[in-house]
């Protein structure tokens, strides 16, 4: 943007001087161009950086998921052989079955992902009406409220959990994992829906309810509509937190041999080497993600064209 | 039926279910960690799980050096960070919003495998694993963090200041110490409580970034309830809720930005 409006300034300086004389303004304003430039120049690499410090060690999963090796960091000949590995869940060249708890940890990631975001989200946007329609005090309590969650850094989020079931004498397990996950989720919802409802015409709801509308079809009718993609991104919100999870999972998930990909990962660390296959799935998983948000990103960009 | 459609078409109590969700799950579960911190195993009350803890000089140990490590990580994210924000959120760049993305995208794939091929790229070269590579690892999680709140703070500002404070015969640095820097500040406050709260508490990362040769203050908070059995349960609610005084303070001090934190996402 700077050095846009410095390149404005310098054609301004041209076009008022004489031609044929390089006026000292004229001078200046080229080394001030070209100062800028520089600038740029370093600013971006610096971007460009930090970039690669953040890519480098996704770039090596993604490279060493196109070899063979038990670990990481040995390269034996490149092959699709982990891809394969991966989606037959046998492994052809060792002779062995690919590690059965590594399919049972993405299948538990995935249900619990899904039924704690619907729940967070339905919960979420309950929560969302109430505390807009509350009076100023009460909505400023519950909002605090709402945020512990979100403050409670995961292993106190999952140690007083676990204490709570404990108490209650409630045995860990999928349900308890999905509670803590409904826990750490909702708070982002409300956030996510509440910004919608603040947009909205509050009489809308009234209007259909003198028309004849019931509270519940109002809802669904009226107010949904103008919600739902506060809903959405809280929904999106939410399965992603859940997939990231590791403290929490770890403190309700209890002894049973319940895992996610987290507390897999963990527990495979700890015991000595990984998985290899985790490699070609967790390639996989950023590559989906990647081609998502260039689609979200594409279809916004021409939107906003558009408008 | 009537009276329930009348306390349903009142819409504040549509919040009531969630309120009582978090009273159960959330209020209840911390005055927990108080009960069981001044109480025996025997559930009679007693001071000694902090006595404990106080005359540990290991435990008092680990706890300083992960505040000290935690600041020193917040620290140099911030270093780090700003001028990341900083040049994202003034510079001519063509697309802004792919370098903001750049910027999230690791976050999706899962931080211990992260941390874990970290492991392997500081071993390739042979670098020892150890306060080097733990402070590396915790910056390279916690980095997005700094630079999310800083940059949307950053964005929003209204430009005609910086022009004006040109106009008006500052210079570089001064346009950035008076005016920048103190616009800035609300998201400087909340990338820190965003970087240090979770760097403080930790547990799993530094035991895998340094094959366990440096225990954190989560760590030991974990083994309690891990390893320890029934009887360090008290005493691992009292470490519990000497860290969540500490993560209390912080978000004090980062309170008045709370919609920062909000509009990260």
């Amino acid at each position: 943007m700077m050095s846009q409006e410095s390149r404005v300034k310098s054609q301004e300086v041209l076009a008022s001087t004489p031609k044929n004389a390089m006026s000292s303004a004229q001078i200046e304003a080229k080394k001030r161009d070209r100062n800028l430039t520089t600038r740029r120049i370093l600013s971006q690499s610096y971007l460009w950086f930090l970039i690669v410090l953040l890519y480098a060690p996704i770039v090596l999963i993604i490279f060493f998921s196109f070899t063979r090796s038990k670990v990481l960091g040995n390269w034996t000949g490149f092959t699709f052989g982990l891809y394969e590995n991966l989606f037959s869940g046998y492994d052809r060249v060792a002779q062995v079955q690919v590690n059965p708890d590594m399919y049972q940890a993405l299948l538990y990631t995935l249900i619990i992902a899904v039924i704690a975001a619907t729940f967070a989200t339905l919960l979420g946007t309950l929560a969302a009406i109430g505390i807009y329609n509350m009076r100023q005090r009460s909505r400023r309590a519950i909002q605090l409220l709402n945020s512990v969650p979100m403050i409670n850094p995961d292993i106190l989020t999952g140690i007083s959990l676990f204490l709570l079931f404990v108490f209650l004498g409630i045995s860990r397990g999928l349900t308890t994992v999905i509670i803590a996950h409904v826990v750490f989720c909702t708070p982002y919802v409300v956030l996510s829906v509440m910004p919608r409802l603040t947009k909205m015409n509050p009489n809308i709801y009234e209007a259909a309810l003198d028309l004849g509308a019931t509270p519940f079809q109002a809802l669904r009718k009226v107010m949904m509509p103008e919600l739902w993609p506060g809903m959405l991104s809280g929904f999106i919100l939410s399965i992603t937190l859940s997939i990231d999870d590791f403290g929490v999972t770890f403190f309700t998930k209890g002894s049973s041999g319940l895992n996610t990909l987290s507390t897999f990962i963990y527990a495979d660390a700890r015991k000595g080497g990984l998985t290899p296959e985790l490699r070609p799935l967790f390639s996989l998983i950023f590559l989906t993600m990647l081609v998502l948000l260039i689609i979200i990103n594409w279809r916004a960009a021409r939107q906003a064209k558009k408008s | 039926m009537k009276k329930f459609l009348q306390i349903a078409s009142s819409r504040h109590t549509w919040a009531w279910p969630y309120v009582l969700f978090l009273v159960l799950f959330v209020v209840l579960p911390l005055l927990l960690i108080v009960v069981y911190a001044f109480t025996t195993p025997g559930g009679d009350f007693t001071l000694h799980n902090f006595v404990q803890f106080f005359t540990t000089s290991e435990a008092v140990n680990t706890f300083i050096y992960s505040i000290a490590i935690a600041i020193l990580t917040t620290v140099i994210c911030l270093l780090l960070g700003y001028p990341a924000a900083y040049i994202m959120a003034t510079a001519e760049l063509k697309t802004p919003v792919v370098m903001s993305m750049l910027f999230i995208l690791p976050m999706w794939i899962n931080f211990l495998l992260r941390t874990l091929a970290t492991v392997e790229l500081f071993n390739m070269f042979s670098i020892p694993l150890g306060e080097g590579a733990l402070l590396y690892g915790m910056c390279y999680d916690f980095l997005p963090f700094m630079i999310y709140p800083i940059y949307n703070t950053l964005q929003k500002m209204d430009h005609s200041l910086i022009e004006a404070a040109y106009d008006l015969g500052a210079n570089r640095r001064e346009v950035f110490t008076k005016v920048i820097l103190p616009l800035s500040k609300s998201g400087i406050y909340s990338g820190v409580v965003m970087v240090f709260m979770p760097t403080v508490s930790t547990f799993a990362i530094s035991e895998l970034l340094t094959r366990n040769k440096i225990t954190l203050f989560g760590s030991l908070i974990q083994r309690a309830f891990g390893e320890g059995g029934l009887q360090m349960w008290n005493y691992g609610a009292a470490l519990s809720l000497v860290l969540l005084l500490i993560i209390g303070l912080s978000s004090f001090f980062g309170n008045n930005d709370e919609q920062e934190a909000q509009s990260v996402l």
